[in-house]
């Protein structure tokens, strides 16, 4: 355009007039709506029959602290676990071989579809079965005797884990475009190498927000091992209240300790995240 | 005639129905360059697949070094090799993909370290060393820390080809390297291809490249349907074809 174009008329020059700032009216009405809202419930609460002094006593003391810890350690190991079969399972269900995949599909089928807590009730009560368990003429114990709550619960939790841990695992595998796998090939890998170096270290960038997600519902669920007398906080908080009563605090006292330990979860999960998201620009990320 | 590195016989493969290559039989001597043109679908890239067994054929065989690849003669019948055994017969051969596939959690230098140190075990330094030269050889030396993302596809395809070399391999397989790529790129990944054909590499390329066809190309094979249907010297086939059917395709190409 030469410079002694004209230009129509009628257009102002906006450019030096400044931007008022915008009054969002309806952003301020919705919070103060809520924060009524929230009063009324706080005020509901305080005047509630709630000692609140005893849930700031019991919030700490050394059972519940015990029992948190137990719940941590619980899901911790019990994910560990769920994640090692969730691999497996996925391996052999996306291998050729028509027996590996039959026998992922069944594993997907069994401990999905039954609930949880009847999975732990089976394995804690194992004994009923197999009075004894061992390996034929190398080691053998009494069932009751080694089916602990622990190790029930790490059964119970991580096996169900492992069925839906595979599912998020093939998901992953399945993410990773095909031309990675031959390009490893092509150097010479094979299958599980490929697998291992080139295939999961991608496929975890996508897996990473759904497990985060398992684990934090991880961390829930091992609430169910009370049932199995599995002394995590929830079963510390119980056998407090059957002593003294105090029923909701110490259910509050529980509820604080999972809110707490989730709320750390969600920056690890960011840190996981970034971890495995090398190599892709930030706008595709 | 002195024995052929590569020898296809009577190679045929199916997909359900369809024929994609029927019966083809074709030589690479060690340090030839042969470029294999032909229409979409013709079965270009199933030949060149099934000289490494990324595609198994469904019958004849494929020698290449004088072994048999993928399958094992006994007793008059043919045995599929395990996985591991495929795998190490692949080693004799590298390939460069039409889409690059870089591994694209890895920069460069790592995509080419990754073979030599996993797969053939050897001394990560002395790798990274070798790789370093492979990379100052495609012109990509100050590019060695970049993720795939960050270089441009004709960069990436020159990663592709330094991956491939670095595990010394006596056999190149190029499926259509440059397709992918913009106009304006495509001259750099024919320029590391051209050197590398002076080197003596022995290289079978799928190309739609005639210009590069011309020049570097030993010889020419024109496939259609899933046959050879004309084969020879760059100059012959390119440029003096005799079949209608070579006839037909150069003259759709060129215009
Ligand atoms: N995995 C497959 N499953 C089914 N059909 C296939 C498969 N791979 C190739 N084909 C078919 O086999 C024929 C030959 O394919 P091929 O990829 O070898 O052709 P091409 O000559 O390389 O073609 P292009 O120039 O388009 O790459 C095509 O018709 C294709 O549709
Ligand atoms: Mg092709």
């Amino acid at each position: 355009m030469s410079a002694s174009e004209r230009l129509a008329e009628g257009f102002p020059d906006l450019s030096r007039l400044p931007v008022a700032a915008q009054l969002h009216w309806r952003r301020w009405l919705t919070a103060a709506l809520i924060l009524v809202v929230l009063a009324a419930i706080g005020r509901a609460f305080a005047n509630g029959q709630i000692e609140w002094s005893y849930v700031g006593r019991f919030l700490t003391v050394p059972v519940i602290l015990k029992g948190i810890s137990n719940t941590m350690i619980m899901a911790v190991l019990a994910m560990a676990l769920g994640i090692f079969l969730g691999v497996v399972i996925a391996v052999m269900r996306l291998s050729s071989n028509p027996v590996l995949k039959t026998v992922a599909a069944g594993y997907t089928w069994l401990f999905r579809g039954t609930p949880l807590i009847l999975q732990l009730l089976l394995w804690f009560n194992i004994a009923l079965v197999f009075p004894t368990i061992g390996i034929p003429g190398i080691w053998s114990g009494r069932a009751v005797d080694i089916m602990t709550p622990f190790l029930s619960a790490l059964l119970g939790l991580g096996i169900n884990q492992g069925a839906y841990t595979s599912e998020v695992m093939r998901a992953g595998i399945l993410s990773v475009d095909a031309g990675q796998y031959e390009a490893a090939q092509a150097i010479g890998m094979g299958r599980l190498q490929a697998l291992r170096r080139i295939i999961f270290p991608q496929a975890m960038r996508v897996v990473t927000p759904p497990l985060s997600n398992e684990f934090i519902g991880m961390v829930k669920a091992t609430s169910l091992a009370s049932v199995i007398q599995y002394p995590e906080v929830l079963h510390s908080a119980e056998n407090i209240y059957y002593a003294n009563s105090r029923v909701i605090e110490l259910l509050i006292v529980a509820g604080l300790w999972y809110l707490l330990v989730v709320s750390i979860l969600t920056p690890l999960q960011m840190l996981l995240e970034r971890r495995f998201s090398r190599g892709t620009l930030p706008s595709v990320r | 005639m002195s024995k052929p590195l590569v020898a296809i016989r009577s190679v045929s493969k199916n997909f359900g129905e369809f024929q994609a290559l029927k019966q083809v039989s074709l030589d690479v001597h060690a340090g030839e360059v042969l470029c294999l043109i032909g229409a979409s679908g013709s079965g270009k890239t199933t030949l060149l697949r099934c000289v490494n067994q990324l595609t198994p054929a469904d019958s004849g065989g494929v020698w290449l070094d004088g072994e048999l690849q993928g399958v094992r003669e006994q007793n008059g019948r043919l045995h599929r090799l395990s996985e591991r055994q495929v795998a190490k017969q692949r080693l004799k051969t590298g390939m460069v993909f039409q889409r690059f596939n870089l591994f694209p959690h890895k920069t460069a230098l790592d995509n080419i370290v990754e073979g030599p140190v996993q797969v053939q075990g050897r001394p990560r330094k002395e790798v990274i060393a070798e790789a370093m030269e492979l990379l100052r050889r495609v012109g990509l030396a100050e590019k060695a820390d970049n993720y795939p993302s960050q270089l441009s596809g004709g960069q990436q395809q020159r990663v592709a080809i330094a991956r491939a070399l670095a595990m010394k391999p006596m056999l190149m397989l190029f499926d259509e390297p440059t397709s992918a790529l913009d106009p304006e790129l495509v001259g750099e990944v024919l320029a590391v291809m051209k050197e590398l054909a002076k080197s003596g590499m022995t290289m079978m390329v799928v190309t739609h490249e005639l210009g590069f066809a011309r020049e570097v190309a030993d010889r020419v094979v024109y496939m259609d349907h899933g046959v050879i249907v004309e084969s020879g010297s760059a100059a012959d086939v390119l440029g003096s074809p005799r079949e209608a059917r070579t006839q037909a395709f150069l003259s759709a190409v060129i215009r």
